[in-house]
């Protein structure tokens, strides 16, 4: 600061300003711009870390062909991929409507945990003493029971006393995961605290295994859109989201819209957890979920909670999910390397929505300030 | 008499996105003057001076202090060159003293010392006139001290130019005076003197200079004592603009709604509405005046249902009488009970009872228009939400005052926004897009709304444009009473007189209207009564033909009577 009065008479050498409307092409290219930048710096990250590298035993092609290979090159990857995505997709889903509410929630990670847990408990206590097909319509039921229930607490919360939903939605992640551990200790008194694939309750399927999950999640984001953007419903949380005082002055309960909003996610998340427990693991562990609750998060944001860019950005996300892990499998690096991948590619996403709403002038009205001015 | 310049902006230009806020405008400021920036609202006034505060920095032009080019980049750059900017929105901590605020953020020399603050605050307000109390909390504060607070602050740390962001917005015609009498000591002590404003009156009595700004640009800078208000308002909107108001008698005035002793609360439980009573009438203005804060939103919100009423009752008298019983608003239960109490009758002026009549009949007379009410329905609003209030049938509007906050969703187009108030019509659990789309567009062709479509989020449109989209809404609705909250803030003056316009032919048509306004003058010339409100309590209700300025500004400060009781007692 002290330096300033120094040069009172220079002109700082860049200022910010505001955009008004960028054209929907340059925002795309802005973001594009942004990614290529992310996996450069990516590169030069790996370059520090790997041995392999240095030493030139692999080459930085190599390291991109990675994000491709991880994903695509084999039938397996591909199906792989497409089920981590709809799994990530549908979670997105779940926190989706109460975002759309200005309702942050965070604790999808244990809505669905919860959910996979109802799930399981219906089978643990009745697989193989009712019909399979009946086994599996009270899983469903106790998965969405589950999650709803877990959603509504913090809702109720909110919507009577104005608790913050963040932290009380954070919070109760942690109790779910401590619920499930306590379950696993109670089902298997060996010690080993793990349970084992069940033999009862899986969701049954056609064509591939895990196709059933692919088109129920590609059905819940085309349902999901259409609620949003054409129910009366939808509108209320669109109006809710943007001004709760706008929603009383037009007759709406808002406490009312509030909780159902939530009991929404939460059976969205209910039916997340469902897919992975019937679908996929007949199993639960507290790592059924695996941070997906967290990163559904991020995945709605970046879609700006519209359903079907969602599709976009969960595919995103989990190719370099899938990517990080091939890089760590070829390259020998350990540890948190795929974390610290996603983390710089993911803070020049969001960085790159900065440069999207404004622009920075350079000292003597450089180019930036004429390209503005159009 | 040669002046010595003070400040010089040559070639500024500032944009925002591809708003150009300010172009190559070019401004000068004497030593010992007042200078008005004149210009409609959205002209780019306060973004020109932002720039001189150090909270805008120019994207092209140069600044010179006193001949000498600078630049402010920071509210701190401008500080060190003594150019204070006084904003509309004060910035001050509630929970110190006016002292305590004055000093805040300053590094002295020395050790705090309180004392020779409060001194030095004293000193400087007896050097120009102001009152003040050195030791007095903000929060105890009128808007007005509050003001003069903001003003010494700039006056303590050696401000020689000043500039007020629309000083005289919030006071009343008795402290604009007093806040002028202080300006002019100021300009006798050789400081220089922005307002900015855009009342035409104010200009004329307290300014040396005028520079008129219009979309941005300089249009003149004329001396004040050869000019006149039409030829600034020419210079100002472009064109010529008649500024008459016509107002038409109340034709066939009757009570339509009915506040009697009305009392309500605050979030921490404080009164803000005392003991209210006042009726409206159809086919008249009633005019709403007080200081800003005075009661004014929570008594507007009592009567839509959107504020507890702690006491006092709300009588809406549905004019009725006369008219077919529809089942639009009422069960068949309902109207079985009211014929059966003898509130009905037929086009031949007998009594409809309908005493053994079965359902099918009833439903066809009432389906057919043949059957009307005696009287005028009677209905209390107490206690009822804004839903309840609607499917009563009572066609209430209210244009609130937080138009993009409370009336309006900013993020949605026109069309969604027409849908507020009627989403929940047809059966399905899907909202009908095509009607609300219709009133759109015609609300944009008969109020000539610049939008570039009717799916643009209103957000984007201009003060005027928004303003436009939700008084239209709230005419469509086919109202029995209009209410509308500062309806012309922030709007330009073409705007302002089309807002007047749309209010006067609702009035003709017979609509009680209520309109809570700021600007005095325009209050005595639109209105037909006009209650004065202080701190919640009515102190007056004067007839808008025969009252003067003055008289209601007395009113806006006199210390209500019951409260003066209640301190006796």
């Amino acid at each position: 600061m002290s330096e300033r009065k120094n040069n009172t008479n220079h002109e700082p050498l860049f200022h910010l300003a505001k955009r008004s409307v960028i054209p929907q092409w340059r925002a795309w290219l802005i973001r594009v711009a942004a990614i290529v930048l992310g996996l450069a710096v990516c590169g030069i990250v790996a370059y520090i870390l790997s041995d392999k590298l240095q030493e030139g035993k692999k080459t930085l092609a190599d390291f991109y062909y990675c994000f491709i290979k991880g994903s695509f090159t084999t039938n397996r990857k591909i199906w792989k991929f497409l089920k981590n995505m709809a799994i990530l997709q549908c979670i997105s889903l779940a926190v989706t409507p109460a975002f759309r509410m200005r309702f942050w929630n965070t604790g999808a990670e244990g809505q669905t945990l919860m959910g996979v847990w109802g799930a399981i408990a219906v089978a643990f206590y009745l697989g193989g003493e009712i019909p399979e097909a009946l086994l599996l319509v009270l899983m469903f039921v106790g998965a969405l029971l589950c999650s709803a229930v877990w959603a509504v607490i913090p809702a109720i919360f909110k919507a009577k006393w104005n608790t913050n939903e963040t932290l009380f939605t954070l919070m109760m992640n942690y109790v779910a995961i401590h619920i499930v551990e306590y379950f696993l200790v109670v089902w298997v008194p060996s010690g080993s605290s793990s349970l084992g694939k069940l033999k009862y309750g899986k969701l049954p399927s056609f064509g591939h295994d895990y196709l059933v999950i692919i088109l129920i999640v590609l059905l819940l984001t085309l349902l999901l859109y259409v609620y949003l953007k054409h129910s009366k419903q939808g509108y209320e949380i669109s109006v809710v989201g943007e001004s709760v005082r706008t929603a009383q002055y037009s007759g709406m309960n808002v406490k009312k819209v509030i909780i159902r909003t939530m009991v929404v996610s939460g059976l969205l998340c209910g039916l997340a957890g469902y897919l992975i427990g019937a679908g996929l693991d007949q199993t639960v562990t507290t790592e059924s979920v695996g941070g997906q609750g967290f990163t559904a998060i991020m995945v709605s944001w970046l879609a700006n909670f519209n359903p079907i860019v969602m599709l976009l950005t969960s595919g995103l996300i989990t190719l370099l999910d899938q990517g990080a892990a091939q890089i760590t499998q070829d390259f020998g690096v350990r540890g948190a390397f795929p974390d610290v991948i996603i983390g710089i590619i993911l803070f020049f996403i969001i960085g790159s929505e900065f440069f999207i709403n404004y622009q920075v002038i350079f000292r003597k009205g450089g180019h930036a300030a004429k390209e503005g001015a159009k | 008499m040669e002046k010595k310049i003070a400040l010089s902006m040559r070639g500024i230009t500032k944009r925002f996105g591809s708003v150009v806020a300010n172009h190559h405008v070019d401004l000068d400021v004497y030593q010992g003057e007042i200078l008005s920036v004149l210009g409609e609202n959205g002209c780019g006034k306060t973004t020109l001076m932002n720039m001189l505060a150090g909270i805008y920095y120019p994207d092209e032009g140069k600044i010179y202090k006193e001949g000498e080019e600078v630049v402010i980049r920071s509210p701190k750059d401008a500080f060190d060159l003594k150019i204070g900017m006084i904003h509309q929105h004060f910035k001050l901590v509630d929970l110190f003293t006016a002292a305590e605020n004055i000093v805040l953020g300053i590094r002295e020399e020395g050790k705090y010392n309180l004392k020779s603050v409060n001194d030095r605050v004293s000193q400087i307000a007896a050097k120009y006139g102001f009152h003040i109390d050195p030791q007095k909390k903000i929060y105890d504060m009128s808007v007005s001290e509050k003001q003069t607070v903001e003003i010494i602050k700039m006056l303590y740390r050696g401000a020689d130019i000043l500039i007020l962001d629309e000083p005289t917005a919030v006071l009343t015609p008795q402290e604009i005076d007093k806040l002028f009498e202080v300006l002019r000591a100021m300009k006798a002590d050789g400081k220089s003197i922005i307002i900015i404003t855009h009342k035409l009156h104010e200009v004329l009595s307290v300014s040396d200079r005028v520079a008129i700004l219009r979309k941005g640009e300089h249009i003149a800078t004329v001396n004040t004592a050869e000019t006149n208000e039409s030829a600034l308002t020419e210079m100002m909107v472009g064109k010529k603009v008649s500024l008459n108001i016509d107002r038409t008698d109340p034709v066939d005035p009757s009570p339509r709604l009915q506040i009697k002793n009305l009392n309500c609360l605050n979030a921490e439980g404080l009164p803000v509405v005392k003991d209210v009573s006042f009726t409206v009438n159809s086919g008249e203005i009633l005019g709403i005046a007080g200081i800003a804060g005075s009661g004014q939103r929570e008594l507007l919100e009592a009567i839509a249902g959107m504020q507890p009423i702690d006491s006092g009752e709300i009588i809406f008298i549905n004019p009725k009488k006369g008219r077919p019983v529809t089942f639009y608003h009422k069960s068949l239960k309902r109207v079985k009970q009211l014929a059966a109490e003898g509130a009905f009758h037929g086009w031949n002026g007998k009594p409809v009872t309908f005493e053994g009549a079965n359902n099918s009949v009833i439903r066809y007379l009432v389906g057919s228009g043949e059957v009307l009410f005696n009287e005028d329905e009677i209905i209390d609003l107490r206690g009822r939400t804004p839903l309840e209030i609607r499917e009563l049938g009572i066609r209430l509007s209210f244009v609130p005052e937080d138009r993009l906050g409370m009336g309006l969703v900013g993020s949605m187009g026109i069309t969604d926004n027409m849908m507020l108030r009627s989403y929940r019509k047809g059966h399905a659990g899907f909202v009908d897009r095509r009607q609300p789309r219709k009133l759109a567009e015609e609300i944009i062709r008969e109020l000539e709304v610049n939008t570039p479509g009717v799916n643009t989020p209103v957000r984007r449109l201009s003060g005027g444009n928004v303003q436009k989209v939700l008084l239209g809404r709230e005419i469509a609705f086919a109202p029995k009473v209009l209410m509308a909250a500062y309806p012309v803030r922030g709007l330009d003056i073409n705007s302002s007189y089309t807002i007047y316009n749309l209010l006067n032919k609702q009035k003709q048509n017979g609509v009680a209207v209520i309109f809570v306004g700021e600007d005095l003058d325009v209050l005595l010339a639109l209105c037909d009564r006009i209650l004065v409100i202080n701190s919640g309590a009515i102190t007056g209700v004067v007839d808008a033909r025969s009252t003067t300025k003055e008289e209601v500004g007395l009113l806006m400060t006199k210390t209500d009577t019951a409260e003066r009781k209640e301190a006796a007692q």
